[in-house]
């Protein structure tokens, strides 16, 4: 079965990562669900039909065959199904993954970090440095969306397309600050339940991207302004980091947050909630400017012609 | 044996995804294929991740058994780098549009970009 129609195929792809998310809550993965519905079923999806707005709708139809590309695709999966027979059977206790380092952090997350979430006490405490590397992918790639939409300076003033809707419109008055609101819960109570920095901005973003699709690019500038954004990335940034610089000036080593107040476990935590704050920050400015630049290009286009 | 056929599903679908990112030309069914492909690879890591009667892990009084939390965190961050990563794939399809006039791999001549509809 081939599919011309891009939309069906992007939309087949969003149901996949929605299905992918449920399959993430019933093998435990809270954190990675929530995320998994957030980017992989809304803003990734969201991204793929803007840029079909800008590239055409349906591809042209073609009848190859790809005898080596099927074989050599073949030939990795059944070497890789060959090597699942060293794995240890799913859901197996005592599997090699499950006996390392993992165990050593579920029992001591309470006791020197504070936080019942051991995901997130990996995420911006244990591992801090690897998610501010991250996030620095995160940065980059923004910037590199900036950098190849440059140059035309446009900005967008499409009439939003969803106008006309007045139930829509009125719904999402009433909407949105609940969605604000939840996004800041999912920050900041992302030490004791489900979510984090990742989540919450990605939820914050969401819903200044719902009221620029209902209420045009221009308005949701003056909620939030180029520069801003894009200032407010680089703060998000800089906050994760200058969190680990101040630990080395405190004595500490590189985002060991126990010495930033005098009990150890305090300083975890305020530590964890600051960079998760920054993450939070950049992750939510990035998307937003990102899904801007895109309507940006699609009135550039349609001006064009 | 059962034990081993949850990976060779998630192996299936993954060799699914890369083989779409090879063979289709269109350039957004690329990008479709390596979702499909990451998405799962992401299954991978929380499959492994996952304990026969465990818990969420976020600790609880009274709960001793919880699925392995640091895969977890290495997917949670991958799917936002994963969302960066896209966006930047498709940046850079419509700025192909817009130089050479189609995103279909075999119409692309990339000696001749379409001064027209260069910026």
């Amino acid at each position: 079965m081939r599919f011309r129609d891009l939309v069906a195929v992007v939309m087949l792809a969003g149901l996949y990562s929605l299905i992918a998310s449920g399959l993430f809550i019933v093998m435990d993965a809270a954190d990675v669900a929530f995320t998994e519905a957030a980017v992989g079923a809304g803003v990734s999806t969201l991204l793929m039909l803007k840029t079909l707005t800008l590239t055409g709708r349906y591809k042209t139809p073609k009848t190859s065959r790809h005898i080596i590309a099927f074989v050599s695709v073949a030939l990795t999966g059944g070497l890789l199904i060959y090597g699942t027979h060293d794995m240890a059977p799913f859901g197996s206790a005592d599997a090699p993954s499950q006996n390392h380092v993992s165990r050593d952090y579920l029992e001591n997350s309470i006791s020197e970090t504070g936080t019942p979430n051991v995901v997130t006490s990996i995420l911006a405490s244990y591992r801090g440095f690897d998610t501010l590397g991250e996030l620095f992918v995160i940065f980059t790639a923004g910037i590199g969306v900036l950098v190849l939409f440059d140059g035309t300076g446009a900005r967008s003033t499409l009439r939003p397309p969803l106008a006309d809707h007045l139930v829509l419109r009125v719904v999402t008055r009433i909407l949105i600050p609940l969605i604000l609101l939840f996004a800041l819960y999912v920050q900041f109570h992302g030490e004791y339940g489900p979510g984090g920095g990742f989540q919450a901005g990605v939820i914050f973003a969401a819903a200044l991207i719902l009221y620029s699709i209902l209420f045009g690019a221009a308005a949701a500038r003056r909620i939030l302004s180029d520069d801003e954004t894009r200032v407010l990335a680089a703060i998000g940034l800089l906050l994760f980091a200058s969190v680990g610089v101040m630990t080395v000036l405190m004595g500490g080593a590189f985002l060991d947050y126990s010495v930033l107040t005098e009990d150890p476990v305090a300083g975890q935590l305020l530590g964890i909630i600051l960079v998760e704050l920054g993450v939070g920050i950049t992750v939510a400015s990035m998307i937003f400017r990102t899904f801007l630049e895109f309507e940006d290009r699609q009135c550039a286009d349609e001006a064009q012609k | 044996m059962m034990g081993l056929a949850v990976y060779w599903v998630i192996f299936g679908l993954m060799m699914i995804g890369l083989y779409i990112t090879i063979v289709d030309g269109n350039l957004i069914k690329k990008v479709v294929g390596l979702t499909v492909f990451q998405v799962s690879v992401f299954m991978l890591y929380i499959a492994i991740a996952n304990v026969e009667g465990a818990s969420v892990p976020i600790l609880v009084a009274g709960v001793d058994n919880y699925s392995n939390p640091l895969p977890h965190v290495l997917i949670l961050t991958a799917i936002v780098v994963g969302i960066a990563t896209v966006a930047l794939a498709l940046a850079l399809i419509v700025r192909i549009r817009e130089s050479f006039g189609t995103i279909e791999e075999s119409e692309l001549d990339l000696t001749t970009p379409d001064s027209q509809n260069d910026h």
